[in-house]
């Protein structure tokens, strides 16, 4: 029985507490910074694990941008500077923040123009391939924490 | 009575000395002290309305300098919304601030997309592009650098680039450095004490 098929078994019985990495995460307060002019705009995100397992967060898609790829900002030496991450882990019984300053969801290309207030859906795809779909908010440009 | 007028000659020299070196000092500033380090206030750029600007044309206010670009989506757009906090906390005093958002990307950023991105922000923020070497020239004035990034597949890049805030008196003199460490509450603090010294919070 190859680790595969092992897991897929494990999916498959019933009843087990989440199953698989997106049952274990919950999303807390999803906002997006919207910015004029179709600018790549700023996904943030709180991610808690209730799971006894640490989970990753390897990518995020939304119908209403072009594309979404997890970034991490640092001000580290006076410099500003934006790194792309492949994953981003959330500790078992942890959370995992993304938030001004650090790790985001880098927004671009808008497939049509978003306005404070909508709701638009992101999918974020986790370790095990697992996907949830979560509604970030879209906030003004100067809001400040997702307040 | 020699020594008696002795030690008053010593008190004077002391007091005066000390006046001397504390001019600027006797001030609480939370923020780093550049007064003298860094030169006025100085530059030839286009604002966001489209019109050539210089340094002068910023005296009477006190300018708070920052560099970014509006491709950035996360440390710029964070910084200029806690600069709007600031000039929120400031009230009627902010009147007398203007933040001037330098782009260190005049390639993308011109002065539509500069009005656009800064009054996002705040009514009281300027957007300033204009030619690649004067940009330059005034982020070597003031001894910030920025880097701009290799292009991705898809054409966009990253720019990488200093995160101080500079703060120039109503003069136009460079005073304070704000990093990304200092607490809000500083700049707000400094603030005051360059606006209306004696109501600091």
């Amino acid at each position: 029985m190859t680790l595969k098929t092992l897991l897929l078994a494990t999916l498959l019985l019933p009843g087990v507490a989440l199953a698989n990495d997106a049952q274990a995460i919950r999303a807390s307060a999803p906002w997006i910074r919207l910015l004029p002019a179709n600018l790549p705009a700023g996904g943030f995100v709180t991610l808690l694990n209730d799971s006894d397992r640490d989970v990753s967060l390897r990518s995020a898609s939304s119908p209403s941008y072009g594309s979404v790829m997890l970034h991490k900002s640092s001000t580290e030496g006076g410099m500003g500077r934006m790194e792309m991450v492949d994953s981003l882990s959330i500790p078992a019984h942890g959370k995992a923040m993304l938030a001004p300053g650090g790790y985001h969801l880098m927004m671009m290309n808008a497939a049509k123009p978003v306005a404070v207030g909508d709701k638009v859906k992101v999918t974020l795809q986790f370790g095990d391939g697992s996907t949830s779909t979560v509604e970030f908010v879209a906030k003004p440009a100067n809001t400040i924490d997702g307040d | 009575m020699k020594s008696a007028l002795a030690r008053m000659a010593l008190l004077l020299l002391l007091v005066l000395g000390l006046s001397a070196c504390h001019r600027q000092d006797d001030m609480p500033w939370r923020l780093v002290q550049i007064a003298g380090h860094m030169p006025d206030l100085d530059f030839d750029l286009t604002d966001d309305a489209g019109k050539q600007v210089s340094g002068k044309d910023y005296r009477g206010k006190v300018v708070l300098l920052y560099f970014g670009y509006t491709h950035c989506p996360d440390v710029c757009p964070l910084t200029l919304a806690q600069l709007h906090v600031v000039m929120q906390r400031l009230g009627p005093l902010a009147d007398g601030v203007r933040i001037l958002f330098v782009s260190v990307d005049p390639a993308r950023d011109t002065p539509e997309v500069m009005h656009a991105y800064v009054n996002a922000f705040d009514t009281r923020a300027v957007g300033l592009t204009g030619k690649p070497g004067d940009i330059e020239a005034l982020s070597k004035r003031y001894r910030s650098a920025f880097t701009r990034e290799p292009a991705k597949e898809d054409g966009n890049y990253e720019v990488s680039h200093s995160s101080a805030i500079y703060v120039f008196d109503q003069d136009g003199k460079a005073r304070l450095l704000s990093t990304p460490n200092n607490p809000q509450s500083d700049m707000v603090h400094d603030l005051h004490l360059l606006l209306a010294p004696g109501t600091a919070p």
